[in-house]
């Protein structure tokens, strides 16, 4: 049962001018699941390190329910990296090899006794306790493992890029398993990864970070409906959000041959602003944006659509366009496209930040 | 410390000899000296199902990854099968720490692009050189442990973390697993084999340093507990007493290379004191900073670089043998009794060793038997010599020559010893580093 706060957490390496996390304030709840999400230097390794007491904060408090541990040394913190650095050892029992840690950290018989039966109840492990780990399948090795950290019962789980090593297919069934192992030990976790999916699809909130900074902390869905500013909209889905910057005029908001309602109030000024719209939220129509079709890749009840936008001003005049797999259009086709009501997103072009609601 | 100096990498992409069954597979193959007998092994194949000659036949091991070793070109290479950006990673980190002169096996190439016959693609594969007469802790304690056999290996291993984390490595999974043995002297020197989970970086916080050793804490008391739960070890090596021996063992050496020292201005021979202590630890200092407090009062000195390895540096220089720190120690010492007793002390240095190579050193190493010669190092072979010339002039009440201690030693000791010039680790089956879930 923990609560986590980073409150304006800053990390500087020596040397270096800027910061790699800079003022990160983050809220996690007790039990939640949150991923730090970004592309490479983006810093959420280094914020994970940070909270595990790898690394220096400089600036800064870091909070593990309400008590401040940022100068505790890691062993200090009850946290516990998983899924790195185990090994299985062959001549020790499965209830062994779980409990041993905690053996080595003075945990009474009795208590480790309780704590390795009860993680093995967990993780269907109870039948094979008094076994040696190579009776066991690869999968229940790997259990045993993940029972290694469990038994230690820590405040809060840390993860970094555990699955980076795995396969594609591997990777996809794995992350599933360890969110509703989480889901059901309950246990705080801060997971960190460089890739949008795994952290769409295993945390119950998402915190994108970009160069040291923190660009927004919410629930998937929300990241994925309501993206704060221009870098969110294009990192956060797979294909990309389509963003370009179009003219705004007294009509409204050119959209090629149509003009589409504003849903922000005033103007950023120069009369323009950066359009984001989902591939999947573009429809064919009789008029509006021109595409040619240059590929189309059909997925079966979909198809992707990747054209360039027909006089476009835009340095990079590419498209996606989801559209019905029964009827795709062909190769070179040209066709006009629209966005869906209330599917739009506009941004400051200077700022990148979200305009209106 | 020395850095710099890149060796030229070479890439032969495209290849596509053919394997064994006769299909052809395109590999690449990074080295910085690529093999042609390389070729010869069967890629196509995964590493776990590989049979024949060209294997060393050892018994298996489970691990995160499968490991096998090969006889190419009359070497021993340990090859790990491993996602190609996790060898390549590995591999580039082994070499940075070589060129940092860091204890760790050599780096010898990545095989990548493996498929087997049928188009399915297989995992890089990260080669490694054996190191010869380097032992896994397993292998020291093969026979029957001796407590302080234990002792001195993971006072080696402490040595070894100390000087990884002077040079900015975070190791991440220190363990006696992941560490290989030499004989050094009746101690033991401890190297790096596996930089998997490791990263070199500027300078390394307390944080990450008691990472390590907290990782190193459970994993050898983990190591400890496998093998008493094996065949049982003496009561004497308690797992937990034996894991806390490596940290504090750490946090002297740690704080003896690096702790200020402060102390009046007119104790200014306390500057060489600290610098003999350190030589006599087997570092050299590059680096002191010494500053003092506005009044001049007080003087406060720390190391701020220093570089293992002071007294092999200084044998190399007299006499060019490479061997390592405590073997260079002893032979030292044997050179500078050499010396007193032929009354040569006004002589330069480097002629008297000169002499003594060529009458006290080489007499000894240049006559062992080829069928013994794979017992040991020949500088531990000397070390041992010297140490039997001293029990047999204890009995005898007298001193012993040299030689007779060699004549007698070869026929009393050395033949009784294992060969342990070619000892390599266990070959494992894979089990792969986090949950898979498969049943």
């Amino acid at each position: 049962m923990a609560t986590v706060r980073f409150d304006h957490a800053t990390r500087t390496y020596p040397g270096n001018d800027k910061p790699s996390v800079d003022a990160l304030n983050l809220d996690i709840a007790d039990g939640e699941f949150l991923v730090l999400v970004g592309p490479s230097g983006c810093g959420k390794s280094t914020s994970l390190r940070m909270l595990a007491g790898l690394e220096e904060v400089n600036d800064g408090r870091i909070f593990i329910d309400d008590k401040d541990v940022t100068d505790l040394s890691p062993k200090d913190r009850d946290v516990a990296m998983v899924f790195q650095n185990y090994a299985l050892y062959p001549h020790m029992s499965v209830a062994d090899n779980m409990g041993f840690a905690l053996k080595i950290a003075g945990v009474d018989k009795s208590e480790i006794r309780r704590r390795v039966e009860e993680a093995a109840k967990i993780l269907d492990l109870t039948e094979y306790l008094q076994r040696k780990p190579k009776a066991l399948s690869g999968g229940q090795r790997q259990r045993v493992a993940m029972g290694r950290a469990i038994v230690r019962e820590p405040k809060v789980f840390l993860m970094d890029e555990p699955l980076s090593n795995l396969d594609a297919k591997l990777r996809v069934q794995t992350r599933t398993q360890i969110a509703s192992l989480q889901r059901r030990l309950g246990i705080t976790t801060v997971y960190v990864t460089h890739d949008q999916v795994e952290a769409m699809t295993m945390g119950d909130r998402v915190a994108v970070l970009k160069d040291g900074l923190l660009q927004q902390c919410d629930s998937p869905r929300r990241m994925y409906d309501h993206p704060d500013n221009v870098f969110v909209a294009g990192f956060i889905g797979s294909p990309a959000m389509n963003l370009f910057e179009v003219p705004v005029d007294g009509g409204g908001v050119k959209f090629g041959t149509a003009s589409l309602r504003p849903s922000f109030g005033a103007t950023p000024q120069g009369g323009r602003v950066t359009l984001g719209v989902r591939p999947e939220d573009l429809d064919i129509a009789d008029q509006g944006l021109p595409v040619t079709v240059e590929v189309v890749e059909e997925l079966g009840a979909d198809a992707y659509v990747y054209g360039s936008m027909d006089g476009a001003e835009a340095a990079d005049k590419s498209i996606v366009v989801r559209v019905d797999g029964r009827v795709p259009p062909e190769k070179g086709a040209r066709i006009h496209v629209l966005p869906k009501a209330d599917h739009v997103h506009y941004f400051d072009p200077t700022t990148g930040l979200r305009l209106g609601d | 410390m020395r850095r710099g100096g890149t060796a030229r990498r070479r890439t032969t992409p495209g290849f596509c000899p053919l394997t064994r069954d006769n299909r052809t597979v395109p590999l690449q193959i990074t080295a910085s000296r690529p093999d042609p007998a390389l070729l010869d092994l069967p890629w196509g194949t995964p590493l776990e199902d590989w049979e024949g000659p060209y294997l060393a036949h050892l018994p298996r091991g489970i691990s995160r990854h499968v490991v096998r070793f090969v006889k190419v070109s009359g070497r021993v290479l340990a090859v790990k099968e491993i996602k190609e950006e996790i060898a390549r990673q590995e591999y580039g980190l082994l070499r940075q720490l070589r060129r940092l002169e860091q204890p760790t096996v050599k780096p010898f190439g990545v095989i990548s692009g493996r498929t087997t016959p049928e188009g399915q693609p297989l995992d890089a594969c990260l080669l490694t050189r054996h190191l010869k007469f380097a032992l896994p802790y397993r292998a020291v304690f093969s026979q029957r442990i001796q407590p302080d056999t234990a002792r001195r290996l993971l006072d080696a291993l402490a040595v070894l973390l100390v000087r990884l984390h002077l040079a900015g490595f975070w190791w991440g999974d220190v363990s006696l697993s992941n560490t290989l043995f030499r004989r050094d002297a009746g101690s033991f020197s401890a190297y790096l084999v596996d930089a998997e989970t490791g990263q070199l970086l500027p300078t390394l916080t307390r944080g990450q340093r008691d990472h390590d050793l907290e990782i190193a804490r459970v994993n050898i008391a983990g190591e400890f507990m496998d093998l008493a739960a094996m065949d049982g070890t003496p009561e004497d090596l308690d797992p937990i007493t034996m894991s806390q021996r490596v940290i504090d063992r750490y946090e002297q050496l740690w704080g003896e290379l690096t702790g200020a020292e402060n102390f009046a201005s007119e104790q200014r021979w306390r500057v060489d004191e600290r610098i003999r202590r350190l030589n006599a630890l087997g570092f050299d200092v590059d680096e002191l900073s010494l500053s003092t407090d506005l009044a001049g009062t007080s003087i406060q000195i720390q190391p701020k670089v220093v570089d293992a390895g002071h007294h092999s540096r200084r044998l190399m220089r007299l006499t060019g043998l490479d061997v390592q720190e405590n073997q260079a120690r002893r032979l030292l010492n044997d050179l500078d009794s050499y010396r007193a007793g032929q009354g040569r002390q006004t002589e330069s240095e480097e002629i008297v060793a000169h002499d003594w190579m060529a009458h006290v050193y080489e007499p000894i190493v240049s006559n062992v038997p080829p069928d013994l010669a794979g017992k040991l190092e020949p500088a531990e072979i000397f070390h041992e010599v010297l140490e039997h010339r001293w029990y047999m002039s204890e009995k005898a009440g007298r001193d012993v020559t040299t030689l007779w201690a060699f004549v007698d030693y070869l026929n009393t000791v050395l033949p009784k010893k294992r060969d342990e010039e070619a000892i390599v680790g266990v070959d494992t089956v894979e089990m792969p580093v986090v949950a898979m879930f498969d049943d």
